[in-house]
């Protein structure tokens, strides 16, 4: 049994006082919380403006935990209440997440945007729910004149045995909030666990299955209008001139006009700052507008080339053909290199990627002369109300934000630009108004995954023996490389470069950002560095691994060798690697990144030239797995979306303009391409839990290139794959 | 403009619109009934997908001047209290992560299974083949139409 403070510096992250109306109100610092295990020095809470999340116990005996995370399909709407109910000793379906909107009648500066993760909640949720029920227990100890070492607790119970004494803990919240905060609480044992490590379904399943309203593009107020944007065509344009004489007229028309999210910057700086805005009474009189309008653009800068992916890829080869920055250099790669028996080289490429949330972006503004209400789907609520405050000159104090349920990240809506958009034309309308992008707006208006190329040399010895490793990454325009990560440290003699190029196409982040790169260049090339060995891929990687964890090369590698190892030999004998002969045409590979290690086994057969994948093993160590069959969802949706991606998805251009708008010329992954059995396996662990949301994304792109490799004879370097043929 | 009136869900309704309204945008925007999804405006994404007479159609192409005395249901009627099979399927199975699409994959789903009560995996796959899911949900999508076609 753990014992975890309440405090530190003497100042306490958790805070209680009575809920209007009676019952009992806990409020903490979500990132304090996170970070007290090891008192990293991260800020106390001065007051309870510091508070961002907070845990109420009403005298009905329902517990809510106001949450500043997002929902965004990664379900932590089910998986924090279980933390809550597990530590609090409640039935988990008393607990209930309210999503919290910026500002309430008790708190402001509640939400801190970045990560949902379960890894920055579990520490925080387990401490407030251990605080609470000691309270709660205190409470029912003074009030029955017994010591509290005699109340238990069961389910949401308050329990004095040898009297015979109980109470729910709704009776008990109000004179709960009277107790002092603990300094210290208990938390439980880990084996002692009866809801974390069970499935429990997603809170919102019934709503989502009937259709209530629930997301961004569903939110609705009284007089509300609706608002489209026109944005250059090209990256490298900017507006010239607009007509609206033939749309201005048009049935339901309220006005056209410009705005410009970012005066002071340049226009070729980032996404795309000044827009021709429409407004009218509902959404297709406005879209029909738009097809009406007519609008002129001229260059960013008439003496610069637009780009196209055929420059882009002249521009990569380029790049990657010299010495770039050097990043990390240990032993001697150039004399590893020059006393090799043998050497390898080959060069991965990947294309620019949209996010296509199914969801478009969104988002409701009502702006008032000095205030401003917000709501829709964002990941980053905190940076986009300031970026809102900045840009129309309101008192962040005077914006609330109200989040919904979002369809759909991936790392787009890391980026509220449309915030911004939607409280201007709402400042300019003096109306209350929902901003929409149509999908073609959404997939052409940039904040990209960048274009990829890497550069990768392996030196074996005679002995067949790994003694040198070269990685060069670059990227239009962001270097994708993580120079730190395996098989840095596996290798006497590692140099890593990196270089980037400019250009006007904006980026940002995407699912498992640099890494949904790094996981299919290195582990394609691991595997035919191994076949040059001579050795089979896992034990080629597990000994490296082995290497790794005895005697590590340098100071600073970002990955536990010995977890590692653990998820390759997990899905070695799940898939029956060693021992399965029929499944002749398998892949493997393995990735780190965002604090959790998966391993893939892929089996394809051919079809008339056409890929089919059967099935696709799945082993990952997330630590303490908190609702099994969610992680499973998730391990299983990463994997779809990394081969949709790996093998179909690219945004191509053509003078500065992207050659797919839609779901008919951007081809996404759809069911019947999908594996057609994916069996997914956790590491058994104790380690605290770390997130679910990107590591299966990456590596199973590498377990396809791999099996796709041993189907067909031939190695998949450029990404998507289906640019390639797949004839035996 | 002009009047339309419409059967949606077993209810009367009537609106005043331009007669090329897809039904998308006339079921958000003018009926409040938003359970109907906007994905690409071009039936290429399943998301809007409703049952026309009970045959699934993808309502951003649907124009209302052309749905008559067609009897219109959305996810919203597809049963009174989200019990209909394919509903309750998806429940059991967890299927949706962001949930955005599920809609549309409900309703293709359950037109499908009215036509074709005991599919193969392949049919399954070739009639859901049309609605994305950008979570990735497929596998999940796939047995939950296999439970509810079992029910």
């Amino acid at each position: 049994m753990a014992t975890v403070k309440t405090k530190f510096n003497r100042r306490s992250f958790i805070k209680s006082s009575v809920l209007a109306g009676g019952g009992l109100l806990i409020g903490f610092n979500w990132l304090a919380a996170a970070c007290s295990s090891n008192s990293s020095g991260q800020k106390m809470p001065e007051n309870w403006t510091d508070i961002n999340g907070y845990l109420k116990i009403g005298e009905n005996g329902v517990v809510t935990i106001m949450s500043p995370n997002p929902e965004i399909g990664q379900n932590v709407k089910t998986s924090m209440p279980m933390i809550v109910a597990e530590e609090l000793d409640v039935d988990w379906k008393n607990v209930i997440v309210e999503q919290a909107p910026l500002n309430t009648d008790v708190f402001t500066r509640q939400v801190a945007g970045g990560s949902q993760s379960i890894r920055q909640s579990w520490s925080g949720l387990r401490t407030v729910g251990a605080t609470a029920r000691t309270m709660l227990r205190e409470a029912a100890a003074k009030e029955w004149q017994v010591p509290v070492e005699e109340v238990s607790t069961e389910a949401g119970m308050l329990i004095h045995k040898s009297s015979g004494k109980k109470a729910g803990y709704g009776e008990m919240a109000t004179q709960a909030a009277q107790i002092p905060v603990p300094d210290e609480v208990k938390l439980k044992d880990t084996k002692d666990f009866k809801i974390i490590g069970t499935s429990r379904k997603n809170v919102d399943g019934h709503k989502i299955v009937t259709g209530q309203p629930l997301f961004g593009l569903d939110y609705k107020k009284e007089g509300m209008l609706i608002a489209m944007m026109v944005h250059p065509p090209a990256f490298g344009l900017k507006l010239k001139s607009f007509d609206d004489s033939s749309a201005i007229n048009m049935p339901g028309i309220k006005d056209i006009f410009t705005i410009n999210t970012n005066p002071e910057e340049k226009p070729d700086s980032g996404a795309f700052n000044e827009l021709v805005i429409l407004v009218g009474n509902s959404t297709w009189e406005v879209l029909s507008a738009k097809q009406a309008l007519n609008v002129e653009w001229e260059p960013v800068d008439p003496s610069k080339a637009l780009e196209s992916t055929a420059s882009h890829n002249k521009l990569m080869a380029e790049m990657g053909a010299k010495t770039r920055e050097v990043v990390r250099k240990d032993g001697d790669p150039d004399n590893a290199f020059k006393k090799a028996a043998k050497t390898i080289e080959r060069v991965y490429t990947a294309p620019f990627l949209a996010h296509n949330t199914m969801e478009p972006m969104n988002f409701f503004a009502d702006v008032k002369e000095n205030t401003a209400e917000l709501a829709g789907p964002i990941q980053t609520p905190e940076g986009s109300r300031n970026n809102v405050s900045k840009r129309l000159g309101i008192p962040v104090e005077n914006i609330t934000l109200e989040l919904t349920r979002i369809g759909g990240g991936f790392g787009r809506r890391l980026n509220g630009n449309f915030v911004v958009e939607a409280a201007l034309i709402s400042q300019k309308m003096k109306a209350p108004v929902k901003l929409i992008y149509t999908r073609e707006d959404d997939m052409t208006f940039g904040i990209y995954r960048p274009a990829y190329h890497a550069l990768y040399r392996a030196a074996l010895d005679a002995d067949n023996n790994l003694i040198g490793f070269h990685v060069r990454m670059g990227g239009i325009p962001q270097s994708p490389l993580h120079q730190n990560r395996f098989p840095a440290g596996a290798v006497e003699n590692y140099l890593a470069e990196r270089w980037s190029a400019d250009s006007y196409i904006s980026v940002g982040a995407f699912r498992a950002p640099r890494s949904n790169f790094n996981a299919v260049a290195e582990q394609s090339f691991l595997d035919e560095v191994a076949e040059l060995a001579g050795k089979d891929p896992i034990q080629f990687r597990l000994d490296l691994l082995k290497r790794a964890k005895e005697n590590p090369v340098g100071e600073k590698n970002d990955y536990d060798a010995a977890r590692y190892a653990g998820v390759l030999e997990l899905v070695r004998e799940k898939a029956g690697w060693d021992s399965d002969s029929a499944h002749k045409n398998r892949g493997v590979a393995a990735y780190f990144c965002h604090n959790s290690y998966v391993a893939n086994v892929l089996d394809v057969t051919m079809n008339n030239g056409e890929p089919i994948i059967q099935k696709v093993y799945a082993a990952i160590d997330c630590g303490i797995v908190v609702n099994p069959d969610a992680a499973v969802n998730m391990a299983e949706g990463g994997i779809v979306d990394g081969i949709g991606h790996a093998m179909y998805s690219q945004l191509t251009f053509n003078n500065g303009q992207p050659e797919q708008d839609n779901f008919d010329s951007y081809r996404l992954i759809r069911n019947a391409e999908a594996p057609k059995s994916i069996e997914v396996h956790f590491v058994e662990s104790e380690f605290d839990p770390t997130g679910m949301g990107e590591p299966p994304f990456p590596p199973v792109m590498a377990a396809l290139a791999n099996a796709l490799y041993k189907a067909t004879g031939k190695r998949y370097y450029h990404q998507p794959f289906v640019n390639n043929t797949f004839d035996v | 403009m002009a009047v339309f009136k419409l059967k949606v869900n077993k209810k009367e309704y009537e609106v005043d619109v331009d007669p090329s309204t897809p039904m998308l945008w006339v079921l958000r925007d003018h009926l409040n009934l938003v359970g109907t999804k906007y994905g690409c405006g071009i039936a290429q994404c399943g998301a809007c997908t409703i049952h026309l007479d009970g045959y699934a159609v993808r309502s951003c192409i649907t124009f209302v001047d052309s749905v008559g005395d067609k009897e219109i249901t959305t996810i919203e009627g597809l049963s009174e209290n989200g019990d209909h099979p394919v509903q309750e399927a998806w429940i059991e199975h967890d299927v949706p992560q962001c949930g955005y699409c599920q809609a549309g994959q409900i309703m293709t789903a359950a037109a499908f299974l009215k036509s074709n009560p005991n599919p193969s995996d392949e049919e399954i796959e070739a009639a859901m083949n049309g609605n994305i899911c950008r979570c990735g949900t497929y596998t999940r999508i796939r047995a939950a139409v296999k439970t509810a076609a079992n029910s």
